[in-house]
Formats: C-alpha cells, structure tokens, sequence
C-alpha cells in the first residue's frame, strides 16, 4: 500500500443508478457521487438497461466523487465493485460493442424457458450442484433467449469473439482496457446467480453449460471476492481493482457478518435476508436459496443462505399510492402509532404469488379480520406487521435448514428509519436487531473486499472492529403474544393460497 | 382598528378565486373575475407563486392552488423528518465520535425523535421518545430560541437540576439571544454535571425551528478547557442541521 493512498473507492451500480463512494481506513463515507440511467421497457414484462450508458455514468462518477473530496486518483488505493445481480450482458470483445441491451433481474421474458428446465430430466441436477432451483431470476435463461433470439449469437459465441457477463463483468473488462486487454472475470457471488456455476468447486459445470447449451468460450473466469483482478486504464487510472461483489452479498459483508449464524436484512422495496452458513452449504427443503457468502483469495469460500420478501416497502408505497392513506412512507409510523394493536386486521401482501419460503405463484394478496372496529391506523400497522412476519417465517425457514443459532440480525435499508417497524422485527425473531452507523452497505462491502485485496486493511478482525452500531432494538415481547401473532399470520396466509388458479 | 391592507385583501380574494374553481385559471380570466388590471392581478399571482401558494401550469400558463397552501397547518410530521436527518445524525456521529440526538418541542419539553448510539461499541440504550426538559439541554436551547411560541419561556416551569440550570426567565431569555445571535446552542451541564451540549435548528419556512439535531457528551469531548465547544464541532452540527433543512425543502 502506497504511503499516500488513504482511501478506498466502491463502485456501487445499481438498478437505477451507478454510484461511486469513497471510505477512509475507519470505514467512514467521505464521498459520494451518482447518476440515474434509464429503465427500458420495451415489451410487457421485460425490463432493459443500456450497457453503455451505465459504462458512460461510470466514467462520470468515478472522477467526480474525487472531486467531492478533494481527492486525487493517487489517494485511492483499491477500488471495489458491487452490482445488480443476475443482469446480463453479451459484447463483442473487439469493438467493446453489446450485442443487445442488458436483460436486468426484473425482467420475465424467460419463464418459458425456466419452465422447460424445471421440467425437463435435469432439473434436480441444477439443486445439486448450483444449490438453486431453475428459477427465472437467474443469469444462464437470459443468457440462452439472447442466443436464441439475437441472429447469428449462437454461431458467434463458439468463435470466442464474444463475452458474457453479469454487470460487475461488463464493467471490470472496461474499466482495464476493454478491447485492448480488458480482464473478462467475474467473482463467486455473482457466478453462483448464473445458474452455471458448481457451488462447491466454484467453477463452471460442464453438464449445466450442456443442458442450456451455453458455450464455454463465452465465459467470464471466476474469481474470489478479495483479489486484485486487474489495475484500472480508465476511469481512476492506475488504481487496482481489488474486489467485486453481487449487491446482497456485498451488504452481508459490508455488515461483517463473517462468522456462521450472522445474518443481515436490506429492508428496502423488497427485504433481502442473507445468513452466513460458514463452510456448510445448507440445503433448502423450504425454497431458500444456497448462494456464495464470500471467497477470499486462497481460502476455502464461505456460504450463506437467502430468503428474499418481494413487498416490503412496497407495502407501505401501495398504502401512500393506491389507498392514499398517507402523504409519505415515514408517516405510516405515526399513523400506526395511535394504536396499540392491529385490532385483529392482518394484510398478507402476495401481489404477485407468496415467495420464499411458501412458493405459491397463484396466491393474491388478502386483508382479512375487518369489523367495524379497525381504523386505517390499525391497518397501518397490519402493513408493518406484513414485513415483521414475513421476516419471521424467512428465519424460521433458515434455522430449520442449517440448524444454527440465529442471535441477533443486522439490518440497512430504508425501512429502517421506521423505529416501530424495527421494534416488530426485534419482537416476533426475539432477537436483538441493530443498525450500523454507516447504513451503505453494499458499498463498504465492496470497499472491504478491495481494501483487503490489497493490504490496506489487514484482515476481517480489523474490519469488524469498523462496525459501528448506531442503534438496537430488544425484543419486549411475550412468548405467548408471539405464539399467538404468528398463528395468526398463518391463518391469514392460509386464506391467500389458490387465488388466482379459480380465474 | 388600523386599516385592512389591500394587497392582502386582493391576494386572499385571488386564493378565493382559484380555490373555487376546479380547473386553473388564465391570467386574464382571473383578473376579470376580480375586477383588476392584469399587470395588477400577474404581479399578485406572481407572488403568490414564489411562496408556494400559486402554480402555474407549464403549458398553458394558466393559475391554480399551489400545494403550499394545503401544507399550511399541517405541523412537519416527527417520523418524515426522523426519515430525512438520519443519514446527517450517523455522519455527524461518524466524525465527531459523539451521541447524537434530535428533538422537536412537544409542550414544555423536548421530545427525542431520532438517536445516534456514541460510537465506540458501549452499550447503549436507544433514547427515542424521551423527553428532556426544554430550559436544561442544547436541543431545548436551540428548539426554544427558534421557535414562535418562545415568548412563553416565561411560562416554563424552570426546575434546578444543576447549579448550571437557568433558573429564572432573564438567564434563560439571555440564552436565547446568545443563541439566536451564534446560531447555535450550547449548554455545559444544566441537567447532567459533566455532560455538555451542541445543538442547531433545523429550521423550515421562514426560519422556523422545526427540530433541532445535538451531539452530546462528557464535558471534556465537547468542550474546550475554556468552555467554547471544540475546533470544528460547532460547523459540523451546523451543517448537519442545515442540511437536513435542505432536505425538508423537497417535496415528499
Ligand atoms: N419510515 C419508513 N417507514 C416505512 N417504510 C419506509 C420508510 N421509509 C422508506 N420506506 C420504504 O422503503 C422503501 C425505500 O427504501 P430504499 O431507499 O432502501 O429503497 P430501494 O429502492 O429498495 O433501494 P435502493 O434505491 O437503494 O436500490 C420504499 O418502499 C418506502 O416505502
């Protein structure tokens, strides 16, 4: 580490927007810069970005969150890259070119083909060595429809002249030189959402590749989180490349939740709940998902388990938006305030299916105990009561599979601002739930994977004792009341199922 | 009686006019309906505009109720701007290494509504929805000074905690000035010996105090030997509340 290089950049590219943050050595947030680019949807269902404007908005924000700081490129020691999972890009390695615009995670134009291999002979082949169910969030489908669909692909990406990648791929090959010696790398979390990738090897499967008939030449090589993977030509010149991350894992990290039964939840739009496994890699009879928790160079990889709530926040926007029951999302907290209790009224919000840990795609969402007793502050707090019991059955899912202690649950995201919210979360896992000082966490994950690549931080012990708790919430309430409430939330969750089949 | 103002009177009967009406409402129409020349009616409109009573629709150009108006009586919501200073309160934490709290008044007192642990890994409670007595703390220092209902200071019921406590209304109103004059307060151990105080306002429409944001502590983290706050605190707490302010101004 260079005597001058006192800061560490992150990378953060977003769904709806690429930003660059800078650390310094005690993980603190000196500098921030962002740019929004756009969303595409060109068809019903299906939700594009332009690869090359989230390149463009990268060359933009690198330099300019320098500038916030008064900063130099000569200050930066590493640089970290966290992303968007599971978006896919194919480029043309000569020209630098994409061959059609990025398919993000959003995007559900491959349910057919998802379909297919959930039916198809090789499907328990995909749980086996992936840890995954063919599911349509998946990198490896969208990267077989642009095959299939784009002239001339298929033929092409035999020859080599073509790249695959999720964006942390895209980026990195530009960003050491693109078509003039650019790495094609990706890193272990993001491979391990390809549905390629044998999750105890770490490497590509030859059988999957065959079954979705991907060719090998198209591939990225997989790489631990924390390794130097290339030194920047562009954007900060001369910076190495230290780290790369898929979002979620880089929130789970950038948390330290390094050790088995460490767990963090993003509550944000949707709530994303990962728990380090440690070198066990847990099986789910319940729908959870086995992903990479973290690899660092020359270490056996860490696993975590996933459960990930589809309405969070959104709950709350639909209760701002569709029933106009308040002006702003933080407002539901005083609303919910003036009551008590939910008055008997639960809000089970499957708007689109039950996800983890249930899986029931005809379910429809259900408000269910109204008498002429509920006001909408009861059911304002039923809204926040959706994401606390949502919360409660993703843990139980997990505890149930790994068979670890669950002791306390780090948590970021927007939703956490709501301190009553915070308090039902604390209430039904009774567990303390804590918040950290630096709420970024997906950045600070990404920076801690770069910084440890290249010695600016020593070890994880080091990084742990830069983990700042900024606020706790302890459980207050009763075994019985908490009995009571989860028995209730199932018979409304019962009520939900078959919805949509009688249509 | 001192004489109605006119200009008032017309704007009041503009608002009238345009709240009657569902559909906005062209310049000239608007001055027919009033009955005064149109450089008279765009010059009331206009002004209506800059403090966010009056839109102007972009395409036609025509006049309708701004949503400044229905804000108008709608006090700012404790848990939006809980939403909007957090990020500010865990940055001026981060580099202070100080507790940081924020308040609104609620009566007599200061209500917590946002806290920031002291970063160094203590065990700490979360202090949210306590409250302080307004005439003993930085934050009710600062909530005091900027608010309209100060002239009731008097009214405080003024209990000694400390030999530090202002205990009459001249030291407590002396405060105030000081307050006013720094654009901030600090207090050294008026409810607590040993634990001293920095707080801003965090203030809305026409310099309103809305809230405040403080770092608290030891005496010896926040203040000087002399007693004047530490190099640099004062500015961080400054910008912290200005900041927020910035954010409240934003439509929600
Ligand atoms: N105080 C609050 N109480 C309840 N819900 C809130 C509160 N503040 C924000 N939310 C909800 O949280 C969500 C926004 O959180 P966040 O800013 O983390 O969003 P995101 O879009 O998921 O994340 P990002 O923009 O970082 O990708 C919204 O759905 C909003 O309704």
């Amino acid at each position: 580490m260079s005597g001058r290089s006192r800061y560490v950049a992150a990378l953060d590219q977003g769904t709806t927007s690429t930003r660059c943050l800078v650390f310094d050595h005690g993980g603190r947030m000196v500098s921030v810069a962002q740019h929004e680019h756009a969303q595409l949807y060109p068809e019903p269902g299906w939700a594009e970005h332009d690869p090359t404007e989230i390149w463009a908005n990268t060359l933009r924000v690198l330099p300019e969150a320098l500038d916030v700081a008064g900063l130099e490129v000569g200050d930066v020691a590493s640089l970290g890259i966290a992303n968007q999972r599971e978006t896919t890009i194919v480029w043309d390695r000569s020209t630098g070119r994409p061959v059609a615009p990025a398919i993000t995670w959003q995007d559900t134009r491959t349910a057919d083909i998802v379909s297919q291999l959930q039916h198809s002979p090789q499907a328990g082949l995909f749980q086996e060595v992936c840890g995954l169910e063919p599911a349509g969030y998946f990198a490896a489908p969208r990267l077989r429809w642009l095959l299939d669909h784009v002239p001339g692909l298929q033929r092409r990406a035999r020859t080599g002249e073509l790249a695959f990648g999720t964006v942390e791929s895209w980026l990195i090959w530009n960003l050491t030189g693109g078509p003039d010696g650019g790495v094609h790398v990706t890193d272990v979390t993001n491979a391990s959402r390809t549905l390629l990738m044998d999750i105890h090897t770490l490497e590509w499967d030859r059988r999957l590749l065959d079954v979705l008939d991907i060719p090998e030449e198209l591939l990225p090589e997989i790489r631990p989180n924390a390794q130097v993977y290339g030194t920047c030509t562009v954007g900060l010149p001369g910076v190495p490349i230290g780290g790369a991350f898929g979002d979620q894992q880089a929130a789970l990290f950038g948390q330290t939740c390094f050790a088995e039964g460490e767990a963090k939840c993003t509550y944000g739009t949707g709530a994303f709940l990962l728990m380090n496994t440690g070198s066990t890699i847990a099986p789910s009879s319940r729908g959870l998902i086995s992903t990479v928790a973290f690899a660092l160079d020359d270490q056996p990889a860490q696993y975590a388990t996933e459960g990930s709530i589809a309405v969070a926040g959104a709950l709350v926007q639909w209760f701002r938006d569709a029933l106009e029951m308040i002006s702003s999302a933080p407002e539901i907290e005083t609303l919910a305030r003036r009551v008590d209790d939910n008055g008997g009224c639960y809000i089970v919000p499957a708007f689109a299916g039950l996800f983890a840990p249930h899986w029931q795609p005809d379910a429809r969402g259900v408000v269910v105990g109204l008498t002429s007793y509920v006001t909408r502050a009861h059911l304002a707090r039923a809204v926040l009561e959706a994401t606390a019991w949502q919360s409660a059955e993703v843990v139980e899912a997990m505890v149930a599979d790994s068979g670890m202690d669950f002791a306390t649950l780090r948590v970021d995201g927007g939703m956490t601002s709501n301190h009553l919210l915070m308090q039902m979360v604390a209430d039904v896992l009774d567990v303390p739930v804590e918040r950290p000082l630096v709420s970024e966490s997906v950045s600070l994950g990404a920076a801690y994977a770069a910084g440890l690549a290249v010695g600016y931080w020593p070890d994880l012990e080091g990084l742990r004792a830069n983990w700042r708790r900024a606020a706790m919430w302890e459980p207050t309430m009763s075994e019985g009341s908490r009995r009571r409430g989860r028995a209730e939330w199932d018979r409304a969750v019962a009520r939900t199922l078959d919805w949509a089949a009688e249509a | 009686m001192p004489r109605a103002i006119q200009s008032i009177e017309r704007a009041a009967a503009a608002l009238h006019v345009l709240g009657a009406v569902a559909e906005p409402v062209p310049l000239g129409e608007l001055a027919r309906i009033l009955d005064l020349p149109k450089t008279t009616t765009h010059g009331i409109v206009r002004t209506l505009c800059d403090v966010g009573f009056v839109e102007q629709q972009p395409e036609t150009g025509a006049y309708s109720l701004g949503t400044g108006l229905s804000a108008l009586g709608r006090h700012l919501d404790p848990h939006l701007l809980r939403s909007r200073v957090t990020n500010w309160a865990d940055g001026l934490a981060a580099r202070t290494g100080l507790e940081v709290q924020v308040g609104v008044l609620r009566g007599p007192s200061v209500e917590l509504i946002a806290h920031v642990f002291r970063p160094d890994g203590s065990p700490q409670r979360l202090r949210v929805g306590e409250l302080q007595p307004a005439h003993a703390t930085a934050l009710g220092h600062a909530l005091l000074a900027w608010s309209p209902s100060a002239a009731r200071i008097h009214e405080l019921e003024l209990t000694a905690y400390t030999p530090s406590t202002p205990t009459t209304g001249v030291a407590l109103a002396r405060a105030m000035r000081q307050a006013r004059r720094l654009g901030w307060a600090g207090v050294d151990g008026a409810l607590t010996p040993g634990t001293a105080g920095v707080a801003a306002p965090i203030c809305q429409h026409a310099g309103i105090g809305v809230g405040a944001i403080a770092v608290v502590g030891p005496r010896d983290r926040v203040l000087q030997a002399s007693g004047a706050p530490h190099d640099g605190l004062v500015e961080q707490v400054v910008g912290a509340a200005q900041a927020t302010a910035g954010t409240l101004r934003d439509v929600l």
